[in-house]
């Protein structure tokens, strides 16, 4: 029923969807007209990286919002921004591919299987690959919710894989990896609460 | 009170640095307006060198641009954004500058800086800049060789290397405010790197001094070594007799050694070294064996494990 509402033309998430694209824009914009720094093209490189990152902590502070607040039409907008999570590391991803190697394989493919911090991204996006295929709502409902939501569960391995990512390719001051890495920690943290807290909830009802 | 407004200067007090380092090529871009009449005289006499000819260590290699040299720095003590010495450095005040000069040295000196450049003439140096991380500008700088300097203080006969060190403010520095590093800033040479002639002591940039992002007001340049080599805002040399610590090294030991030399064949731990980009350049070129100054240099390192010797 959730997947039914969430697919329902909306005004909100038209909002949403374009408020997903302002930070591509703002940094299309500023590459446009000569605003970012002198090296542009890291600039592109770790402005996409930064926001999948945030994307992907959007996505995870969604369900803990809903409990919260009781608003629960909130799970509707997890889709979008898991997908936008998925654009800004595609782009990422391509960045990384074409400005920085240049599609050169012969450097690109010993990168991802052996620079620690390269493997991490690369498994990250990799694994955020099924999440995206799957996303559709016919897929869902093909998959089954059951199995659907385990694969999905995947994402919370993107998140720290991307947190890793982000601590071991910075120079040396680690504190911005760290603050994303405490927010995931905290995302998480929130599910395993909510899930021991459901069970102990379930054990006692079972018991009476 | 004009240091402080360094990084806002409106470009239009600029020399544009076409103009400083090709009067001809800038010319040609503005086309044939009539205004080339007037200046023709003189730009026949000047040439792309800021001295009127090519210097034996010079790169004929096209300059960045002042915005490029200026607006893209590691400094952490001002952050460690790219962006954040030129954004924070407008408290730093270069001016009145003491520099120490003790150790193992005949005459040691606490002097202003403008004493200790007295005797000497400034000279112009066009040198590549090869950043750890894998990026690179040529850089027109004004100074004096360290060599210089060292004969003058004479070193003694125990003296094997020079420990250098950046000025402590806090206040003016707000990068130091956090130990994102183990301030101050340190770093070192061997007496034989730090004697060599092309081991400079920088005061200025495109003919100007040095803003404050940039190092203001001395500074070291070693141009076949790493960026973070060239230790900047300088307020001691001590020459020792052992190897003496230095910042990165004693941050991360296996990743930065006490070398740093330019070298496309040993990578960083974590990336390839092999190539670079050059700032305002699309496309990434292979990095030189010391930073193309192997010619010049690579005689300081005959018989030693460069590998080894990171």
């Amino acid at each position: 029923m959730t997947s039914d509402r969430g697919s329902r033309f909306r005004w909100s998430k038209v909002v949403a969807f374009v408020l997903g694209l302002v930070p591509f824009a703002w940094l299309a914009y500023r590459f446009a007209t000569d605003q970012l720094s002198v090296n542009p093209l890291d600039d592109i490189t770790d402005e996409t990286g930064t926001w999948t990152l945030r994307f992907i902590l959007i996505t995870l502070a969604i369900t803990p919002l809903r409990d919260l607040t009781g608003w629960s039409r909130l799970s509707t907008y997890r889709r979008m921004a898991g997908l936008y999570a998925f654009f800004y590391g595609s782009l990422h991803f391509l960045a990384y591919l074409s400005f920085d190697k240049f599609f050169d394989w012969a450097e690109i493919l010993p990168d991802l299987a052996s620079r620690r911090f390269i493997v991490a991204g690369f498994a990250a996006w990799l694994l955020m690959l099924p999440l995206a295929i799957t996303s559709p709502t016919f897929v869902t409902r093909w998959m089954g919710g059951k199995a659907w939501k385990r694969l999905h569960r995947a994402v919370y391995v993107v998140a720290i894989l991307g947190v890793v990512h982000y601590l071991w390719l910075v120079k040396f001051d680690i504190q911005r990896p760290l603050i994303y890495g405490a927010l995931v920690i905290a995302l998480l943290g929130y599910r395993v609460w909510a899930w021991w807290k459901r069970r102990s909830v379930g054990t006692s009802a079972h018991a009476r | 009170m004009s240091r402080i407004q360094v990084p806002k200067i409106p470009s239009s007090e600029l020399t544009p640095e076409p103009l400083y380092y090709s009067r001809r090529t800038w010319l040609s871009l503005v086309g044939l307006s009539g205004i080339s009449a007037f200046i023709a005289p003189s730009a026949a006499a000047q040439d792309r060198w800021p001295q009127g000819k090519q210097g034996p260590y010079d790169t004929d290699e096209k300059p960045s641009t002042f915005r490029e040299i200026t607006t893209y720095n590691n400094f952490y003590e001002f952050g460690t954004d790219k962006s954040d010495p030129a954004a924070y450095s407008g408290d730093f005040k270069p001016k009145p500058w003491t520099v120490r000069i003790d150790g193992h040295v005949k005459k040691e000196a606490d002097v202003q800086l403008e004493d200790l450049l007295k005797p000497f003439a400034v000279e112009d140096r066009i040198y590549r800049m090869r950043c750890v991380e894998g990026w690179s500008m040529v850089i027109p700088w004004r100074g004096i060789p360290l060599a210089s300097i060292l004969k003058r203080v004479e070193p003694t006969s125990k003296a094997r290397y020079v420990a250098f060190q950046t000025v402590l403010r806090p206040e003016e520095m707000p990068g130091q405010r956090r130990r994102v590093l183990d301030w101050p800033y340190v770093e070192g040479l061997r007496l034989d790197e730090a004697l060599h002639p092309l081991t400079f002591m920088a005061t200025g940039l495109y003919g100007r001094d040095l803003p404050n992002q940039n190092g203001a007001p001395f500074r070291l340049v070693v141009p076949w070594k790493y960026g973070f080599k060239s230790i900047k805002s300088i307020v001691r040399m001590t020459l020792t007799a052992t190897e003496p610590p230095t910042t990165w090294n004693l941050s991360a030991p296996d990743e930065y050694g006490f070398y740093s030399n330019v070298n496309p064949e040993v990578d960083h731990p974590r990336w390839s070294q092999k190539t670079e980009r050059r700032i305002g350049e699309f496309g990434k070129r292979k990095t030189l064996m010391l930073n193309g100054y192997a010619g010049l240099v690579e005689g300081l390192y005959a018989g030693m494990d460069l590998k080894k010797h990171y």
